[in-house]
């Protein structure tokens, strides 16, 4: 099993902020900015993990984390959910569209970083 | 001989008996048990107060003083009640839908309630009834005395004590039982089976005393009649003139007395008993006359001469030592003197308490007095109580002032002289609806006058009016001397009195009905009272009570609701005893049940629908009236409720809406608050994750390390951008902002805007200005007009598409309003989020430019300060806005003309 990330984020500083940090824990690291076509590119690219971003011009994250699933293929797929807006609505909105894991910008590096593995290893073992 | 304490004995018992007849009479008919109470024959045998005790002791002594004359007083009765019954019917039948009290009542009520006349009425009937009750105490006192001069003991007797204790004694009778109770109908079951029970008393007393006379002293019919024949009665002398008055006296006065119209119109249960008693009643008379004149012969034949007459019913078997026989006559002229006086004092009393005592009371009392039912019945029973006990007052003090001295049939004469002056304005009233309340006035007042002047007082004696006026007239007029009216002489006093007042009183009455307008409620009266046939039902069986108390039960169902009103009508059942569900229509269930009906529709309308049930009474104006009033307060009632609730309706949707706005503005809180917290978290999030990258990682490069430390500066740049962009739009939100207002030309303003943002930017912005239009002098606040077009211009440099960005300025006047348009050559807004650019935090590209998306709304915010807006213009080839202020002053200086 491979360490491939994509990324779904609209905030280039924040897309480079992690990138980086994954690219040196060893982590292959796609990107995209765009919600519209985020779930297509998400079934191309097929990573072990996605890490969402909740405002998404075109579509939201909750919009293509319910999309993800719904199809078959994608529906154990890890995804940890990024909001810039920390209210407990989101959360439960996250974990009802099926998120695997949640976290509120501002986050510490280590935190993105464990809850990557973490995820990671979970999906594995499974 | 009998004793005088055994007649006072044997009195007091017979006064006992009626007692209970009365009260077992009352219990009954407050059972409900009425059936032979109500019959015919004791209807007619009510009627036979008529016969007073002028009429037993009189009728005799008429006889021995002037012959067949008496049957005069029979006569007119008689043809009344036969040839007249279907008129009698008519009073009885508005009696009954009128809810007629007494005769001043119905001639009140048919004259649109004129209490005035009321009290006309009751005034006459007070002077004309008083020495009626004098003669009656009179008669009783005499037959005492007779009984005393025979008293073989010698027993003390006091002719003034004897009046006074037999009047105080009838005055409780009629208090007990006129007045224990107040019935809408007026109606007194025991006072009237008593004075039946005492009619068949004096009825049986008469003839007993009769038969005596004929089979006992005169030995048959055949020596009775010789006997007549050879007395001076039997000589046939009769004066027509007399005659014809007398008969018409009587048939008015059988009419019109008090106590005739309380018995025949007031208490009268079903108006079909009449039929009965048109034939029953003159069979009545008849047996009552039948020996008058046997009796009077032999009396005069064997009573030494200067005997009183008057009192041969008595003399005649106590001379013959027939002292049983004597004590049934005297308890006959007991009967009639006692039922003429009860009764006279009960109507009395109703017409005084009602007519003149209540009014005075009530007004007494000012307004509100009656809105206390209880309190007023209580006051009418006591003033009724007061009247019967002023009335028998007036009785015995007449009594003891005339001295009991004149002949008997001679003050009843008077009297019913008097009180057929009634006769125009009560026959007027109930068969031409052309009579008004004026000429009943007119009439009475008329034919009360003549009657006073030409008959009550020369009859009361030659004290009160001069001899003088007798021969000569009043100040020498001799036309008007009482006795010979308008020089017409030679005629009987009496024929005098009676042509004159009732000539006169039906003239005027006439004349002045004529020539005056009724108003409306006597028109509606008059209608109501002439043509009663058509407006009132029939009279209901007995037979018909139970469908009676079915169609209450309908009807309070309807109004109290199915369950109330079984409910109330069980509890009646069970109060009564009986078994079923219906109860007997008793009065007790009956006020009962108009209570609580009125308690939903108002006492009126209750009383209204009871009586329209039970009694057959057509709705009066009076009760129409007093519904309209109580309709009228429940409309008010009810539109107050209507405007209150309108009113609450109207705070409710106030609420409503001040509630959704409040719940808005809530929910655009939340979502601002949520906006700040994402524009806030996001430059944050980066700055954190490069500060720990920057602190936890060892042997970035430079340049990496240069362009890390490069973001964390932007991104705190673009926070400080964002919290001044929301301190100033707070700052102009809250309208706290101060402008400086000053004047410039636009030109200047739009030379720094754009020198402003094109200053160190590298896009290649081209911005065209049409200078000609920008000469405008205009009073702002200058600098916020400048940030408004750094940021519009900013705008089109940062989100223009188009390959050569191009921004076109133009300024002009449109509708007095400087318009400055803003125009880019981009692909411009799509025109589903144009709506929604000036919105707080609202971006439309999708590529961040820096900002928080305030700034558009900033600018709305600025020129909504200076009087002005900015809006976007549609239709444009690019991104267009406009900015409109407002020419504060006039004057537009075109400095281009320099």
């Amino acid at each position: 099993m491979g360490r491939h990330v994509l990324l779904v984020e609209d905030e280039p500083n924040i897309t480079e902020a992690i990138r980086f940090l994954l690219s040196r824990d060893g982590w292959t690291v796609n990107t995209h900015a765009s919600g519209t076509d985020a779930v297509e590119v998400i079934r191309v690219a097929r990573p072990d993990l996605v890490i969402l971003d909740v405002m998404l011009p075109g579509k939201s994250g909750m919009d293509i984390l319910r999309d993800l699933r719904d199809l078959d293929e994608l529906n154990d797929m890890p995804v940890l959910m990024l909001t810039a807006r920390g209210q407990m609505r989101d959360r439960d909105m996250a974990e009802k569209a099926g998120a695997s894991r949640f976290m509120t910008k501002p986050f510490s590096n280590t935190e993105v970083l464990n809850a990557v593995r973490d995820l990671h290893a979970q999906a594995s073992q499974s | 001989m009998a004793s005088l304490n055994m007649l006072i004995f044997v009195c007091i018992s017979y006064v006992v008996l009626l007692f209970i007849v009365a009260f077992m009479a009352d219990r009954l008919a407050a059972k409900g048990r009425t059936t032979w109470l109500r019959s015919p024959i004791v209807y007619t045998l009510s009627l036979s107060i008529y016969c007073t005790a002028w009429t037993f002791y009189g009728a005799v002594g008429y006889a021995a003083r002037s012959g067949l004359e008496f049957v005069t007083i029979y006569l007119g009765p008689t043809l009344v009640m036969i040839g007249w019954w279907w008129g009698l019917r008519k009073l009885v039948r508005i009696g009954r839908s009128q809810r007629i009290t007494s005769i001043a009542d119905l001639v009140s009520s048919r004259y649109g309630k004129s209490n005035l006349l009321a009290i006309c009425v009751t005034i006459l009937a007070v002077i004309g009834v008083t020495p009626y009750i004098a003669l009656q105490l009179q008669s009783i006192t005499l037959s005492f005395s007779i009984f005393s001069e025979a008293d073989p003991s010698g027993a003390t007797y006091s002719e003034t004590a004897t009046v006074f204790w037999v009047a105080a004694g009838l005055a409780v009778f009629a208090v007990l039982f006129g007045t224990r109770n107040l019935d809408a109908n007026e109606r007194h079951h025991g006072v009237v089976t008593a004075i039946a029970l005492e009619a068949v008393v004096k009825l049986f007393a008469l003839l007993a005393v009769g038969v005596f006379v004929v089979w006992g002293l005169s030995g048959g019919i055949a020596e009775t009649m010789a006997r007549i024949d050879a007395s001076e009665i039997g000589q046939w002398q009769m004066k027509s003139g007399r005659w014809t008055a007398i008969t018409f006296l009587a048939a008015a006065a059988f009419i019109c007395l008090p106590r005739m119209f309380q018995v025949m119109v007031v208490e009268n249960d079903d108006e079909r008993h009449l039929r009965t008693a048109a034939w029953a009643f003159p069979l009545y008379l008849l047996m009552m006359s039948l020996f008058v004149v046997p009796i009077a012969v032999v009396g005069l034949d064997l009573l030494p001469a200067g005997s009183n007459p008057d009192l041969f019913v008595l003399t005649v078997p106590l001379s013959q030592g027939r002292d049983g026989l004597a004590m049934l006559a005297f308890l006959g002229g007991f009967s009639s003197a006692t039922s003429m006086v009860i009764v006279a004092a009960m109507a009395l009393s109703t017409m005084v308490s009602n007519h003149i005592v209540m009014p005075i009371w009530l007004s007494y009392r000012g307004d509100g007095g009656a809105s206390v039912s209880g309190d007023v019945r209580s006051v009418v029973l006591l003033s009724r109580r007061v009247s019967i006990a002023v009335i028998m007052g007036l009785g015995y003090s007449y009594f003891r002032l005339s001295g009991g001295g004149t002949a008997l049939a001679s003050i009843g004469l008077i009297s019913f002289t008097g009180i057929a002056q009634i006769l125009p304005a009560l026959l007027g009233g109930i068969f031409w609806r052309g009579a008004t309340k004026a000429g009943a006035l007119a009439g009475l007042s008329v034919g009360f006058g003549l009657w006073v002047y030409t008959l009550l007082l020369p009859g009361l004696g030659v004290g009160l009016v001069s001899e003088a006026v007798f021969q000569q007239g009043p100040f020498g007029l001799s036309w008007l001397r009482p006795q010979a009216l308008f020089g017409i002489t030679g005629l009987d006093p009496l024929v005098h009195s009676v042509m004159w007042s009732m000539l006169l009183n039906a003239a005027a009455f006439t004349l002045v009905s004529l020539f005056s307008f009724p108003s409306p409620i006597e028109r509606l009266q008059g209608a109501q009272f002439v043509n009663v046939f058509d407006h009132s039902s029939g009279p209901r069986g007995w037979s018909g009570s139970v469908a009676q108390v079915e169609d209450l039960m309908i009807m309070s169902q309807r109004i109290l609701g199915a369950a109330e009103a079984q409910a109330l009508f069980r509890r009646q059942v069970i109060l009564q005893g009986g078994r079923g569900h219906l109860p007997d229509p008793t009065p007790t269930f009956l006020q009962t049940l108009e209570r609580e009906l009125s308690g939903s529709v108002g006492a009126a309308t209750a009383h209204a629908m009871v009586g329209q049930i039970v009694g057959g009474s057509s709705v009066s104006v009076q009760d129409l009236m007093a519904v309209a009033d109580e309709s009228a307060q429940l409309l008010e009632y009810s539109s107050q409720l209507e405007a209150k609730s309108t009113e609450l309706a109207r705070t409710a949707r106030q609420l409503r809406e001040a509630n959704e706005k409040l719940t808005q503005i809530s929910l655009q809180k939340d979502a601002f608050l949520s906006q700040v917290s994402h524009e806030l978290r996001t430059p944050m999030t980066s700055i954190r994750a490069f500060s720990e990258i920057l602190r936890d990682t060892s042997g970035l490069a430079e340049d990496e390390h240069s362009r890390y430390a490069t973001i964390i500066l932007d991104e705190a740049m673009r926070l400080t951008r964002l919290l001044d962009d929301l301190l100033d739009l707070s700052v102009l939100e809250s309208g706290q902002v101060t402008l400086n207002m000053r004047e410039g030309v636009l030109m200047d303003v739009l030379d720094q805007a754009v020198s402003t943002v094109l200053a160190g930017a590298d896009s290649p912005l081209r911005v065209k200005r049409r200078r000609v239009g920008e000469n405008v002098v205009l009073k702002s606040d200058l600098d916020r007009l400048a940030q408004v077009f750094i940021n519009l211009i900013a705008n089109a440099q940062k989100y223009c598409d188009a390959e050569r960005p191009e921004l076109t300025i133009s300024a002009h006047h449109i509708g007095g309003q400087l318009v400055v348009d803003l125009i880019d050559n981009g692909s411009g807004i799509p025109t589903d989020v144009q709506a929604m650019v000036f919105e707080k935090f609202a971006r439309v590209n999708a590529e961040k430019a820096g900002g928080a998306g305030l700034g558009l709304a900033i600018c709305r915010e600025i020129m909504h300060r200076l009087g002005g807006d900015v809006t976007y213009l549609s239709g444009q080839s690019g991104g267009a806005f406009r900015v409109t202020m407002p020419l504060s002053l006039p004057k537009l200086a075109e400095l281009a003309a320099q």
